[in-house]
């Protein structure tokens, strides 16, 4: 598997993301600048957490119109593998990668802890290494991860199994008071519609090594690893 | 007609005397950019005229240091080729007048100084004093403060590990926000700001500037009257978007051979980085302020010099190297501009439109500034509280009351707003005794602290300098840390005050014992003075930030109680000091007494102890104890143990019990012990002549202590509960 990891001005969880994923991969991603046009021949596209151009405009707003962008729906359409964490998150969504709006956080404040997520689908290649319902614990570091869409086209999703990880307790009860930010649903993170696109505002990377508190994210760069070597 | 009239004078806060010494020095009258040029140079801010006596009597040099105050931030030696690079620095007037953006500017401004010297910025922390939690103002000052540190933080992407917060109405008109930053460079790679190369270009680069933030440090330097939030002018506006654009670009830049010499402009803006780089080289600089890249049209050569403008960088680079320079500039869309050249005259020369408009002599300006032997007056002693006349409360009561009052109460509301994670080397996370990040990339890391009891400081200066020195100490040591250096933030009344000039003096005496008995030299260092309102000083807070390496990052220790049936050993006395301690304060109701006494011989010999036994595995948890003595820190164990394990304790019947469960007697560390280890533990402590004794095991979920207990879960309830209700008040009240 071959990786690159976009950097925007203001990105500050590219080096991070890329440490995880030498971990996983045994290998280097490539880190492409915002204002390059070409990607090289890469299996996964990480568009990485951070505050792009100081999300003074809407979060994630001015990066999507970045001209590596356009490169990377391209590549999205032709099947490459999009993760977006966090500001990545807002990005890929704000440039059409995946449905819905990021709003600011019910409680209005910057939050950042561990959350307890609920698995939704483990027949992706971000979860393989995973199961259906497994309870997993990864970090929040956000001020807008309210996620939103249209009910009729959420009930689309939720059908199509495009609901990637929920809010829950460390039973994955999901329940309301266990939302950190108050998405539709709990929702954490979701699939497009041919899963090769996930967006979820919890860091897999903040928790891909047991000094720092945990592991539970490095299934995931380990399932892509898998998935596409 | 002269502009120059005794109104304009006084308004600049120049004092007559000083008035006369700079017609002295120019040898005739100064125009007004030149006045305001001395102003700002000569405030408290910038100059430290009031305090430069006696910071000089603090121990500096350790075979570790490799650069001590004096520049733009200290720098200790850790091994392999790395240096780390720190210091603290307040921002309180602004925070007072404006939290959110004096706050924000705060971190903005502290960050610079640590990435002008060429390290990547790895950690900050803060610390922060409020007025009394009933104070109409406080709750809407937390809110702004938090936020804004978070703002600044967690957009720049550098993490916020950690610090303190205290309530006490001594700050109601006057809060403290001390931020601290910690980097990370390459020892042969470390930038410095004396100008050196005659014709070299003088550089500007970062944002442009505007009318913000002029006469901020003059602002600093006064005490607050009722007008004083007609200044919120000067409080300058951050942008941490382009604070990220210059470090990376700075970093950038920095991987090249290009930079002479480099400092960023914090307070007094263009003025004092150009006179201080100007002067450390010995060297004249001549600036053409037309060039200055400028956010407002019709800006006078006054306003240029003295705009506070945030992310704004000057450097002096070799000849021939502009393209490089601007290369990288243009990489990251910052302004770019060659303002002036270095000249061997010794003197500042600025022209507008053509035309000169200031002509200063530097070295009078930046080195000869005012220094005050101010007159001072020692504190007079307390007495010693005899804990035998202290209202006895049931221990588990008073602990439940303890730990949700607002200094103890958990500061999770706070931290929570603060990305303390990014970065991916944050070992050790706010909550616990100190800070552990890992040096990216190795198998090192540093623990860093911010340290300060200021009751103890109102009650005894010269005992409270010792202690916060002594508390930092502890806590790195706590975490297995081998503490390194120190930088210290003093915050302070007006000096002018002999009393205050009395605790500034003392404070500085006790740090300055502390810090040449522990081996732990101040490396860097800020003052803020005059935090008085209508003639209500603070507490005096000199606050102590610290930082101590561990070699193998993976044998880091920290205060959760990790198993059922564990002894719980303390080393240390135990005398039962009540006096100046939270019990008496928050259980009596009374803020008197001496505070205790630290012991530095002893203190060295526990922390070696206490290390020893981390790098030898022999310990399972280990916490200092302070604020709030005994019980608070067997309870905070406690507290931090995922499965709430509980305690249960067998106090002696040779003190009374609340004096043993609160009192404040320094010097003491709780170790959790497994019994195979014990009798290795309790022989170690003898070899070094440290006292240490089973005080109670692990076990349960509840404490225990004189036949009476208390849930964990209740405790932690109570302890977790009183920041978010007091600041959710504030949300219901709008």
């Amino acid at each position: 598997m071959k990786a690159a990891v976009i950097v925007f001005p203001g990105s500050n969880c590219d080096r991070d993301v890329a440490v995880a994923l030498e971990a996983s991969l045994g290998a280097k991603p490539y880190m492409v600048w915002h204002r390059d046009t070409e990607l090289p021949a890469v299996d996964l596209i990480v568009v990485p957490g951070g505050f792009s151009y100081g999300d003074y405009l809407r979060c994630g707003a001015m990066a999507a119109h970045s001209p590596i962008m356009r490169e990377v729906k391209a590549r999205a359409d032709q099947g490459a593998r999009v993760l977006g964490i966090c500001n990545g998150f807002q990005i890929i969504t704000e440039a059409g990668l995946l449905p819905g709006v990021l709003m600011r956080n019910a409680q209005l404040k910057f939050i950042c802890k561990d959350v307890y997520l609920r698995v939704e689908n483990d027949r992706t290649d971000f979860c393989r290494y995973y199961r259906s319902g497994d309870v997993v614990r990864y970090p929040i570091a956000h001020a807008e991860g309210n996620y939103f869409v249209e009910p009729h086209t959420f009930r689309e999703m939720e059908d199509n199994g495009q609901i990637a990880f929920r809010y829950c307790d460390k039973n994955g009860r999901v329940a309301p008071e266990f939302n950190p930010n108050g998405s539709l649903g709990n929702v954490a993170g979701v699939y497009n519609s041919k899963f090769n696109v996930l967006g979820l505002m919890p860091h897999p990377e903040r928790l891909a090594e047991d000094l720092l508190g945990g592991s539970d994210g490095k299934l995931m760069f380990d399932s892509l690893v898998e998935a596409l070597s | 007609m002269s502009q120059i009239t005794p109104d304009v004078i006084a308004q600049h806060g120049i004092k007559p005397d000083e008035y006369k010494l700079i017609l002295e020095i120019m040898g005739r009258e100064p125009n007004l950019t030149e006045l305001g040029i001395f102003s700002v140079m000569w405030s408290e801010h910038c100059s430290y005229k009031s305090s430069k006596k006696w910071l000089k009597t603090l121990p500096t040099k350790a075979p570790w240091v490799i650069c001590g105050p004096g520049e733009n931030a200290g720098i200790i030696d850790i091994g392999d080729g790395d240096a780390v690079v720190f210091k603290m620095e307040s921002h309180n007037h602004p925070s007072f007048i404006e939290p959110y953006q004096g706050a924000a500017t705060g971190v903005g401004g502290i960050l610079r100084d640590v990435f002008t010297m060429g390290a990547r910025p790895i950690a900050n922390m803060n610390a922060l004093r409020f007025g009394d939690p009933s104070h109409p103002k406080t709750r809407h000052l937390v809110a702004g403060v938090v936020a804004g540190i978070g703002g600044y933080g967690n957009c720049v992407g550098v993490p916020t590990v950690g610090g303190e917060t205290n309530f006490h109405s001594s700050y109601n008109g006057n809060i403290l926000v001390n931020a601290m930053t910690v980097g990370l460079a390459r020892k042969d790679n470390i930038f410095y700001s004396a100008a050196a190369g005659i014709g070299n270009p003088v550089v500007y680069f970062g944002s442009k500037t505007g009318r913000d933030g002029i006469h901020g440090a003059t602002m600093a330097s006064a005490e607050f009257d009722e007008k004083s939030e007609e200044k919120r002018p000067t409080v300058q506006v951050g942008d941490p978007f382009t604070e990220k654009l210059l470090i990376e670009a700075c970093l950038e830049l920095m991987a090249t051979d290009v930079i002479v010499a480099i400092q960023d402009m914090g307070a007094a803006g263009l003025t004092s980085s150009s006179f201080e780089m100007a002067s450390k080289g010995g060297l004249g600089v001549e600036l053409d302020l037309d060039a200055v890249p400028m956010r407002e049209q019709g800006m006078s050569a006054y306003e240029i010099m003295l705009s506070e403008s945030q992310e704004r960088m000057l450097m002096i680079l070799k000849p021939g190297k502009e393209d490089v320079a601007k290369a990288i500039m243009d990489k990251w869309e910052l302004d770019f501009a060659v303002i002036g050249t270095l000249t061997d005259t010794g003197r500042m020369v600025l022209k507008r439109h053509g035309e000169i408009v200031a002509d200063l002599p530097i070295d009078p300006l930046a080195q000869a500034s005012p220094e005050y032997d101010r007159p001072w007056v020692s504190p007079a002693k307390q007495p010693v509280v005899d804990a035998k006349t202290i209202e006895a409360v049931c221990p588990v009561e008073a602990l439940k009351t303890m730990l949700a009052c607002p200094d103890l109460a958990s500061k999770r509301w706070i931290y929570q707003q603060y990305d303390h994670m990014v970065m991916g080397d944050t070992v050790q996370r706010p909550g616990g005794d100190a800070a552990v990040v890992r040096i990216h990339g190795s198998n090192k890391a540093v623990a860093i602290t911010t340290d300060c009891t200021p009751r103890y400081c109102q009650a005894d200066p010269h005992e409270g300098g010792r202690q916060a020195v002594a508390e930092a100490y502890r806590n790195l040591s706590a975490t297995g840390a081998v503490p390194l250096a120190v930088t210290d933030n003093l915050n302070f009344g007006n000096p002018e005050k002999p009393e205050i000039m009395g605790q500034i003096v003392e404070a500085i005496k006790g740090m300055g014992e502390a810090c040449r008995d522990l081996d732990f030299p101040v490396v860097s260092g800020n003052v803020s003075l005059y935090n008085e309102t209508q003639g209500t000083a603070i507490q005096p807070t000199p606050a102590i930030g610290a930082v101590g390496l561990l070699d193998d990052v993976s044998k880091h220790m920290t205060v959760a109680f990790k198993k059922t049936g564990s002894n719980i050993v303390l080393l240390g006395e135990t005398k039962g000091w009540l006096g100046a301690s939270l019990y008496l304060r928050e259980i009596c109701g009374r803020e008197e007494g001496a505070p205790p006494p630290v012991a530095l011989h002893r203190e060295r010999r526990k922390g070696e102890l206490v290390r020893q036994l981390i790098h030898d595995g022999q310990v399972l948890a280990c916490h200092d104890v302070s604020d709030g003595g005994l019980l608070v820190a067997v309870a905070e164990m406690s507290m931090a143990s995922a499965s709430r394990i509980g305690a249960a304790l067998e106090a002696p019947s040779t003190l009374p019990l609340h004096a043993w469960c609160f009192g404040e007697d320094q010097g003491r560390y709780v170790l959790e012990v497994s019994d195979d280890e014990l009798v290795a533990v309790l022989e170690a402590a003898k070899e070094r002549e440290v006292g240490a004794r089973v005080i109670g095991k692990t076990g349960g979920h509840v404490i225990s202590v004189g036949g009476r207990a208390v849930a964990v879960d209740e405790l932690k309830a109570a302890n977790e509960g009183w920041l978010p209700a007091f600041m959710g008040a504030e949300m219901s009240g709008h």
